[in-house]
């Protein structure tokens, strides 16, 4: 699903944010990258969303070298990948609804099947009948629900999440990530970017491990709990 | 895991009374459904959601809405009104100029038979269409009739009025420099006294409407441009109160043309309210002068009224106002969604 051969990024000003990372993740892998804050975590989910370009290496995602892909076609590629921000992203001046359906909206989807895959995508995360109401109304964890069921009401084949539990107290962060294990079992292929070993030394998955910009460590999670 | 997620599922769809279609059954569902509406459909639906989200927008601000499409309509009303008016004035010129004539007099001493061959004369001239005698004594009925001064006429002893020649010129001829060469040579006639060419102030008359029209074609330009900087500032700055909703929808996938969308259609209602307002505004103003215009052509003897508004000048002003507004926001827009990239 995705391949990094090699990537560096150098941002202007000379820091170099990731060097020299080659890593693979299969179509239904699920797989964490940690690392402390500024290890390169963030930058390695633009360079795959396009946000940001590779100075060197390449990136390729379902097949497809990102290095190719034209400004134009960068919106069609992102639509294949459902986004999950730590500060949730959503629009406060629409409703529940309308911030879930805002990628159907932007694919074209038409109205009746629009309503359909919001409900469901609402119930999957458990706020269905919750559509009328404004974001500001939730609660922090009901927020970065509805940026989750945002992310997958397209039903996008990855799913890419930085720091989707920057802000919430463990069990709230555990439900979370729960969602995002649901959501690997039908197959989705899931990267999450956390700093918070705490909560997914539990998890039986994939670890990347990422250190001043380098991929030091890939393994899995079950060896925290041995290290600890 | 998987079978725990649809036992959970099931468990919700049981609490909540009215299910929704399940994630993963959903999977399944959607791949054999038949597009049920054509892509052209859908492209007209999602234009019409679109225009209508940004004229909700729009209502929710009433006032800065209301004061933008004024703007445009006084922009617009200005130039239209002159030029409504200047075409008025040049159709009452344009009924004179083909009625334009030359008066012939023919000296005293000349006898009536004689005057009339001379008529006959000029009838086969190139130039000339028609040549109307008027003998001496029809003059005097003429005027008796029309000028209120035939008792005073009574007191003369003798007709001081002369036979006259109203000479038509051909219609290629209605212009002053090729009427004055005919002059030049009805004047060289030995029975002639007097001719009179009451052209040349309807010349000057119609130079004067066309600089007017020129005068209002520039500042319609001008004031064009004003309306474009106006709706292009103010869709600037709604491109800005929307940062965080364009940066969020183009991480989601959104193109630039769907970004771009809502924006245009908000120039597009600018437009329109514009248009409306300024031919309210138009109305209102040719209303307020048409009864003063009135009194002023009836001291002329004129039957000269405003012509108004008409639909097909309702539909230019429409049409340049919705263009502005279009070609205002494009260029706004254009500019500045480019800059605005999640970084």
């Amino acid at each position: 699903m995705i391949k990094l051969v090699n990537v560096s990024k150098r941002y202007p000003g000379g820091h170099e944010a990731l060097s020299n990372v080659s890593c693979q993740l299969e179509k239904g892998d699920m797989a964490f990258l940690t690392g402390r804050s500024g290890a390169g975590k963030s930058t390695l989910l633009k360079l795959i969303t396009l946000v940001e370009r590779t100075t060197r290496g390449e990136v390729v995602l379902d097949g497809k070298n990102l290095s190719r892909v034209r400004r134009r076609q960068i919106p069609f590629l992102r639509r294949k990948i459902g986004m999950v921000f730590q500060d949730h992203n959503l629009l406060y001046d629409k409703t529940v609804f309308d911030n879930v359906a805002l990628p159907l909206i932007i694919a074209g989807e038409h109205h009746a099947e629009t309503g359909r895959r919001v409900r469901a995508s609402l119930d999957k995360v458990g706020l269905l009948g919750r559509e009328n109401e404004y974001p500001v109304t939730l609660s922090t964890g009901e927020q970065q629900r509805v940026g989750i069921a945002r992310a997958v009401v397209n039903r996008p084949p990855l799913l890419l999440a930085d720091e989707p539990t920057g802000n919430l107290d463990p069990d709230l962060s555990r439900e979370i990530m729960e969602l995002f294990e649901s959501f690997n079992s039908i197959g989705t292929t899931v990267l999450i970017a956390t700093h918070d070993l705490e909560l997914i030394k539990h998890l039986p998955h994939r670890l990347l491990t990422l250190h001043q910009g380098r991929l030091v460590a890939d393994s899995f999670t079950q060896d925290l709990v041995q290290t600890a | 895991m998987r079978t725990k997620t649809r036992r959970q599922r099931k468990k919700s769809q049981a609490r909540r009374q009215a299910p929704a279609t399940s994630f993963v059954d959903y999977e399944v569902e959607g791949r054999s459904r038949p597009k049920s509406r054509s892509r052209l459909g859908r492209f007209v639906a999602h234009h019409g959601w679109v225009a209508k989200t940004s004229l909700q927008q729009l209502l929710q601000a009433p006032l800065s809405t209301l004061m933008t499409a004024a703007v445009i309509a006084i922009a617009l009303s200005l130039p239209s009104g002159l030029f409504l008016l200047l075409n008025d004035l040049q159709s009452v010129v344009v009924g004179w100029q083909g009625t334009a004539q030359i008066s012939v007099f023919i000296k005293k001493s000349i006898p009536d038979g004689q005057a009339e061959s001379v008529g006959q004369l000029l009838r086969g001239w190139d130039e000339i269409a028609d040549v109307r005698y008027v003998s001496a004594e029809q003059a005097l009925q003429e005027f008796q009739q029309h000028s209120g001064f035939g008792d005073a006429l009574g007191i003369l002893n003798e007709n001081p009025l002369p036979a006259v020649l109203v000479i038509t010129p051909q219609r290629e001829y209605l212009s002053s420099e090729k009427l004055q060469p005919l002059a030049t040579r009805l004047r060289q006639l030995p029975e002639v006294d007097l001719v009179q060419l009451d052209y040349q102030w309807i010349e000057r008359l119609n130079t004067i409407i066309a600089l007017g029209k020129r005068g209002a074609l520039l500042l319609s330009a001008m004031l064009a441009i004003a309306v474009l900087i106006v709706i292009g500032n103010t869709i600037r700055l709604t491109i800005y109160n929307r940062r965080q909703e364009i940066l969020v929808t183009k991480l989601i996938g959104a193109t630039n043309q769907f970004i771009r969308r809502p924006f245009l259609y908000t120039g597009f209602w600018y437009g329109v309210s514009g248009a409306v307002l300024s031919i309210l505004l138009i109305s209102l103003l040719f209303w307020l002068i048409s009864g003063p215009v009135k009194s002023l052509a009836g001291l002329y003897n004129s039957p000269f009224q405003l012509t108004g508004l008409t639909a097909l000048d309702a539909g230019i002003v429409f049409a340049t106002a919705v263009g502005l507004g279009l070609l205002g926001s494009w260029i706004a827009v254009t500019r500045h969604i480019q800059l605005i990239e999640p970084k």
